[in-house]
């Protein structure tokens, strides 16, 4: 799986709530209404600043607190390509690749808003277009890479009838 | 082999083998449950997955209590989802007002030592408090569990949090697990398994541990568990569990790191806004006024949270300023309140009480702070927008502490009042 798309940078410790608030999930399962207020909390402009494709790069620990499952899917139907972060916390982890959505774990110090990236999933690079390097990523455990080929939890339920490892 | 962590322990139980700290393994799941922001997506892809049935009825429950009762008519069809998906395949369904998921788990006698327990909620991790490997799951796990009984974990490494010393006047369980999260950070246990241990152990209550496991997730934890004593096996024959197995800590086994607090010294200790692990002692931060204070949640709505808090709100009145809502863990904790005349002192001091569910502390209705006001608040988290506006602000605290400061409407050490 090849990814291209522009940066959008944020910070450390970015939970659930902030990526979609409790006020309005509790209420509906149409996620594309969801999508309209992703990152509101903290930026109340950032579902017009992103484009198809476009990544999320954020610190450590992203995706903390709770376990929402409309967090990765509100990301995913804003139209992002991925999110690319220091660190996830775990039940978003599981959750965000759960639903097909592309995490990548590397150092994303270097990585400022606006760059241009490619990565390669099933090598495990992330290239800064914008400024000519390239990163070596923390491989998905090849259960998780699995899952993601086969677009999430619900695909491979169907195709394996349950969990086929172990 | 005889040194190990209490999450192998665990897991080999359920392996029947040793498990291998790091490996990918598929366990069955002793429960699961799931709660009204969760469920609906969770049946929703049960559905997509094919689902025809449940594996087994009586190991599902399903809560009714982040927007309970229903705030709107979106929340309203989406109960109403999860109602039907109860009836038609005869899985447990806790109604509005029954409690929140965290308290009615243990207290209908569904968890306890050796379980491995999942839940559509990251406070999961509360069930640690009574030997239960127990952490939070999302949506399509859920369903994948309801489908088939089981999930897949990867063995965490677990680091033992010896508690030593002996707990000061005015100083609980909450403050211990907000310290804990100000040395570690937010992310400082992060796919491990908090484990407790030392001396204190035996002096916390049961409710007190359930405030400690509750918050392991603060600090990025799958779990929080303690080794099981004779206050946790009468706690659990009087909630009907009866198949009590020990479980006991060797301290000696192979822990990824080890540390010690002893709490002889501690302050009561406030999370600022707007992180968890934004912890200051009360003597840096007194003075802050408020506006709203908030007791209750899985975290502090049981019975010696609300005792604590009757203590001080005993013969006194809130000050004009400040509103302070109170709501149960559960049905049982409140009649249990009103029978203690806790109710009654509440009430009588000018708190308003609520019916036990999460609405306050997720946002969805019954305390919705207005802009710029400060709330201080007995819950486990203080996210920006987490109480519905993200123009206020939250600070974290213990019973007591909130009690005190909404009598003087300022954040107020609660040592002043006992």
């Amino acid at each position: 799986m090849i990814l291209y798309g522009v940066a959008h940078k944020i910070g450390d410790d970015i939970n659930t709530d902030y990526i979609i608030s409790g006020k309005y999930k509790f209420k509906t399962l149409d996620m594309k209404d969801l999508s309209t207020h992703l990152l509101e909390d903290i930026d109340p402009e950032f579902t017009k600043k992103i484009k198809p494709g476009d990544f999320i790069v954020a610190g450590k620990n992203f995706g903390c607190g709770s376990s929402r499952e409309q967090a990765p899917l509100v990301i995913k139907y804003a139209g992002l390509g991925g999110v690319i972060a220091i660190s996830f916390a775990r039940i978003f982890y599981r959750n965000a690749i759960n639903n097909g959505l592309p995490l990548v774990e590397c150092d994303t110090s270097n990585i400022n808003d606006k760059d241009e990236l490619r990565i390669d999933l099933e090598s495990g690079i992330l290239e800064d277009i914008t400024k000519g390097f390239k990163i070596v990523v923390n491989p998905l455990p090849p259960f998780m890479m699995e899952l993601l080929k086969n677009g999430g939890l619900v695909n491979y339920f169907k195709k394996y009838g349950g969990f086929s490892i172990g | 082999m005889s040194h190990k962590t209490l999450t192998e322990k665990i897991f080999e139980s359920h392996l029947h083998r040793e498990p291998k700290v790091g490996e990918v393994v598929v366990v069955d799941v002793d429960f699961a449950m799931g709660q009204d922001g969760t469920s609906p997506l969770a049946i929703q892809k049960f559905y997509e997955m094919g689902g025809e049935k449940v594996f087994d009825p009586g190991k599902i429950a399903l809560v009714l209590d982040h927007g309970a009762p229903s705030p709107n008519e979106g929340i309203s069809n989406l109960h109403n989802m999860m109602r039907e998906f109860s009836r038609k395949y005869g899985v447990k369904l806790f109604e509005i007002g029954m409690g929140i998921c965290h308290q009615l788990v243990p207290e209908s006698g569904f968890a306890g030592p050796y379980d491995i327990i999942v839940g559509a909620d990251s406070h999961t991790c509360t069930y640690g408090a009574v030997g239960a490997f127990s952490t939070g799951i999302g949506s399509s796990e859920l369903a994948a569990v309801m489908i088939s009984g089981k999930l897949w974990f990867k063995i965490p490494s677990s680091m033992r949090i010896v508690l030593s010393g002996k707990l000061p006047t005015g100083v609980y369980s909450k403050d211990i697990i907000l310290y804990l999260a100000k040395v570690l950070g937010a992310d400082g246990a992060t796919y491990k398994t908090l484990e407790f241990d030392g001396e204190l152990i035996s002096q916390l209550s049961m409710d007190a541990r359930f405030t400690i496991s509750n918050m392991a997730v603060e600090v990025g934890a799958k779990a929080g568990i303690f080794p099981v004593d004779e206050k946790t096996k009468e706690w659990l024959k009087s909630h009907g569990r009866m198949d009590i197995s020990d479980l006991s800590i060797d301290s000696d086994a192979n822990y990824e790191s080890v540390l010690e607090i002893n709490v002889s010294e501690l302050e009561p200790q406030i999370a600022l806004p707007h992180r968890v692990d934004n912890v200051a002692s009360i003597s840096d931060i007194e003075d802050i006024p408020i506006q709203q204070g908030f007791i209750g949640t899985c975290t502090n709505g049981r019975i010696e949270d609300l005792e604590i808090a009757a203590n001080i709100l005993k013969d006194r009145e809130i000050n004009p300023n400040v509103r302070l809502i109170i709501g149960c863990a559960s049905r049982k904790i409140y009649l249990e309140a009103m029978e203690k005349g806790f109710i009654r002192t509440f009430i009588d001091a000018g708190a308003t009480v609520i019916n036990p569910g999460c609405g306050p502390c997720v946002g969805t209705h019954a305390g919705v702070p207005a802009d710029g006001e400060n709330v201080i608040s007995t819950a486990n988290r203080n996210f920006k927008g987490r109480m519905g506006n993200n123009k206020a602000f939250i600070y974290l605290a213990s019973p007591a502490t909130v009690a005190a400061s909404c009598l003087t409407g300022k954040i107020t050490d609660p040592r002043r009042f006992l």
